[in-house]
């Protein structure tokens, strides 16, 4: 359900409507941001945000995603040392 | 970063699908007894398998393919009220192009454009807007259909046509949400689920909140997940920790997008031109109580069911499924794709019974797309 | 003859002056057929050399819109015909042009599709020999329809088909895939799309005669056209009796078009390319036959995509960059841009 792709705000293109352009990977189309618009319409160019039917629907958030893969990274590393061990205890046996 | 390939590296998925072994092992999880887990979302039923995670995973996880597909759940009385309502003369009838193919009793919209009907596929509600303001002299029926991911896009148009007093626009809403149908399947006795991956994009509209029920009066934990596939493993990861721990909690994967308490301005847009029915009539599970919108009386000039007297406005309304359709059952996990009757024989993606082999997204079509139709009838 | 009206009408298609003046000012001045009978009278030396074969092809032309960045109806109508015979093996020689005009359609848009369509030919070694013209009313067609027929010669010794596709031979693609149809779902604007894309549409006769002169052993070739790459492969796996396997790390896709499918949800392997196509070699002259499709512009991103091998017939398989695997089938009907 509900196909949504991040795209990042290139700039304000009607401010009284809120539409503003976005781009995503070299595909530009104008999109509604009024559920991620702050009081500064202008804050938001640059800003990645997750866009779905021609509305920005939700801000992204890059700390959040780095934590993420952070976490992954981590995961990735434990479990090199565990296969490790692993290969190390059968070399031994 | 571009928020997408980095959570498409395969060495990290490695990585997840070890831990997730090593989880299942850890809980006992066999081939002959696997642990049930339910990808609510359609959008996740795709990526499962777009990317063959459904073999990559331990044999001991099952995915049941949740009813999270808005168009497979679209009873046929509906698309038969779409398509009444697009063979009136003074009609432009925008849709997704998702809705063209699912069929109706008489036909399918894609059947009724062949016949004359002006049905335009748009890929946003802001489109049917300026398909109104271009033809004032039409009446421009957009149908609204999705769960609470799209529903603010349809209420933030219809507010925007009300700001600008165009009287040619109108919305037919089959919005729907997510937690009333789940609890209707952990009600069910048969049910066998172990624990839920949960619509990441619906979430970052309602946020984590309206699932609470299913930790604490159901036992059962529920991760919200992305799209790409180290998010739906990390979140599969998640809900397997919870097993193992004998914890039942709502948990968050997908934080880059998921605020905890969801997206206060389309929260405010849905409050403010929907209400819910009494009770909509989901395909394969039949009515189910408050888990569909409509359209508030101070908007009923936006309301294409009140515009033409149709649907829910109307007398009389419930029309039977097709005989020999298993969709429902399906549809809540009792039977898979491959052991419907008709799979592969009374309906295909050529001739569709169930809405299921319609939609891309439906268990069934990507069964068929990605698993193999031709060995299905073996 | 000189022609004064701005707009084709009813009256281009009476079968009297105003029919003549068109037919002379727009077409055949530019074509410049070898005679002005009904018919073309063709000599071909290739022809007569012993077991030399002539094939034979027939397309039609719709597009909205008419043109596109990267091209027309008229590109497309040359460039699809003489790719139908070249990656049957044949030299493309000569083609008819049927045009199916609507009531209104613009002069200065025919003037238009007419030149480009002359500039391909003699970019292809073609000749444009014979046509027709008919004029239909306002609202019987979409503006402008074209269909091209394509006769070619097929040197002696030379049988490239499906069938003959081995276990073992490497698929490859002359560059980045599904261009076309993405350039053209943004050009119709009805989904407001704006991209920096242009359509692929290239004639690919010099760059098979190429490929073939460096790797005589390859097996088949077919343009990926309409149902994309995907499409192409499965006709292939079927008729070879074969399965094929490509890698998904290796596919080359612009950013651009991966951009439109998603927001779409459109899978580019389904997208149209008009100047790409796909072919089977051994192995052993894989590296000489991307050599020689490198050394050409239209060629200039060729690159091996996968094999063909033993397995089940007809199944075409995608390695995806994630290590699992998916089946990559035949669509049902066309892709239609969904939200779910």
């Amino acid at each position: 359900m509900c196909l949504g792709i991040p795209g990042r705000i290139t700039a304000i293109t009607d401010p009284a409507r809120l539409m503003a352009l976005a781009e995503i990977s070299g595909v530009r189309r104008e999109v509604n941001v009024a559920c991620v618009a702050g009081p500064d319409l202008g804050a938001l160019v640059g800003r990645w945000v997750l866009i779905h039917v021609g509305f920005a629907m939700a801000l992204i958030d890059a700390d959040e995603a780095a934590r993420t893969l952070e976490a992954l990274r981590d995961l990735g590393e434990a479990q090199e040392t565990l296969e490790q061990l692993a290969l190390t205890e059968e070399a031994l046996r | 970063m571009r928020f997408a390939s980095e959570f498409r590296d395969p060495v990290l998925a490695r990585a997840l699908l070890a831990a997730v072994a090593g989880k299942a092992e850890a809980i006992g999880a066999t081939r002959e007894r696997p642990v049930h887990i339910m990808e609510i979302c359609g959008g996740h039923t795709h990526s499962i398998f777009r990317y063959g995670l459904d073999k990559l995973v331990h044999e001991g996880i099952e995915f049941v393919h949740g009813p999270g597909c808005p168009v497979c759940v679209l009873p046929m009385a509906r698309v038969d009220e779409c398509v009444a309502i697009a063979e009136r003369p003074e009609v432009i009838f925008a849709t997704f192009g998702d809705a063209m193919r699912v069929p109706g009793h008489r036909k399918s919209l894609m059947q009724a454009r062949a016949d004359g009907a002006d049905i335009r596929m748009v890929y946003s509600p802001l489109d049917a807007l300026e398909l109104a303001r271009r033809n004032p002299d039409r009446e421009v029926v957009f149908f609204a259909l999705g769960f609470e991911t799209t529903t603010p896009s349809t209420a933030l148009a219809i507010l925007q046509a009300a700001r600008e007093g165009l009287g040619n626009f109108s919305v037919f809403c089959n919005h729907i949400t997510v937690p009333e149908p789940i609890r209707a399947l952990l009600e069910d006795p048969d049910m066998r689920l172990d624990g839920f991956i949960g619509p990441g994009h619906v979430s970052m509209v309602i946020g984590l909140r309206p699932y609470d029920f299913i930790a604490r009066d159901f036992g059962k934990p529920l991760v919200v997940a992305g799209f790409e596939p180290t998010d739906l493993l990390q979140a599969l990861l998640m809900v397997l920790t919870q097993i193992a721990e004998g914890r039942a909690a709502i948990e968050n994967q997908y934080a880059r997008v998921v605020p905890e308490n969801g997206n206060p301005v389309s929260l405010a847009a849905i409050a403010e031109v929907y209400e819910r029915r009494p009770s909509f009539e989901w395909r394969g599970l039949g009515e189910i109580e408050s888990s569909g919108l409509r359209i508030r009386p101070a908007y009923a000039a936006f309301d294409a069911e009140a515009k033409f007297g149709i649907g829910y406005a109307a007398a009389r309304r419930t029309v039977p499924e097709i005989e020999g359709c298993a969709c429902g059952q399906v549809m809540t996990g009792r039977l898979k794709p491959t052991q419907c009757p008709q799979y592969g024989r009374g309906c295909t993606p050529e001739s569709p019974l169930g809405a299921l082999m319609v939609s891309s997204e439906g268990a069934c079509a990507a069964y068929w797309q990605y698993a193999g139709a031709r060995t299905a009838a073996a | 003859m000189t022609l004064r009206a701005t707009h084709v009408t009813m009256a281009h298609g009476g079968g009297g002056r105003a029919m003549r003046e068109l037919i002379e000012s727009v077409f055949t001045d530019v074509f410049r057929p070898p005679g002005s009978e009904d018919q073309a009278r063709l000599a071909e030396e290739a022809l007569r050399e012993p077991g030399a074969r002539l094939a034979f092809t027939t397309d039609s032309f719709v597009v909205r819109p008419l043109r596109f960045p990267g091209g027309d109806i008229g590109k497309l109508a040359v460039c699809g015909t003489v790719n139908d015979l070249a990656v049957g093996g044949a030299r493309p020689l000569w083609l008819s042009a049927a045009f199916i005009i609507e009531e209104g359609c613009e002069v200065a848009l025919l003037r238009e599709v007419v030149a480009t369509m002359a500039e391909e030919a003699a970019r292809a070694g073609v000749r444009i020999v014979t046509g027709d013209t008919k004029v239909v009313e306002r609202g019987k067609a979409d503006g402008l329809f074209i269909t091209t027929s394509g006769l070619g010669v097929i040197p002696p010794g030379r049988d490239l088909g499906a069938a003959r596709i081995r276990p073992g031979d490497v698929a490859i693609v002359n560059g980045v895939l599904g261009d076309h149809g993405a350039a053209i779902l943004a050009a119709r604007g009805d989904l407001a799309l704006s991209a920096e894309l242009a359509s692929d549409c290239a004639g690919l006769g010099h760059l098979m005669q190429a490929a073939l002169a460096a790797a005589p052993g390859i097996t088949a070739a077919r343009d990926c056209t309409r149902g994309g790459l995907a499409s192409a492969l499965n006709e292939m796996a079927a008729e070879a009796g074969l399965a094929i396997e490509i890698d998904e790390t290796r596919l080359p896709l612009r950013p651009e078009v991966v951009g439109v499918c998603e927001i779409l949800g459109l899978d580019p392997l389904y997208l149209a390319s008009e100047g790409r196509l796909v072919l089977f070699c051994p192995e052993a002259e894989a590296a000489a036959a991307l050599a020689a499709m490198r050394a050409l512009p239209e060629g200039a991103g060729a690159v091996a995509i996968g094999r063909a091998m033993a397995g089940e017939p007809g199944r075409v398989t995608l390695r995806t960059a994630f290590g699992g695997a998916r089946i990559v089938d035949m669509l049902v009907g066309d892709q239609l841009p969904r939200i779910c």
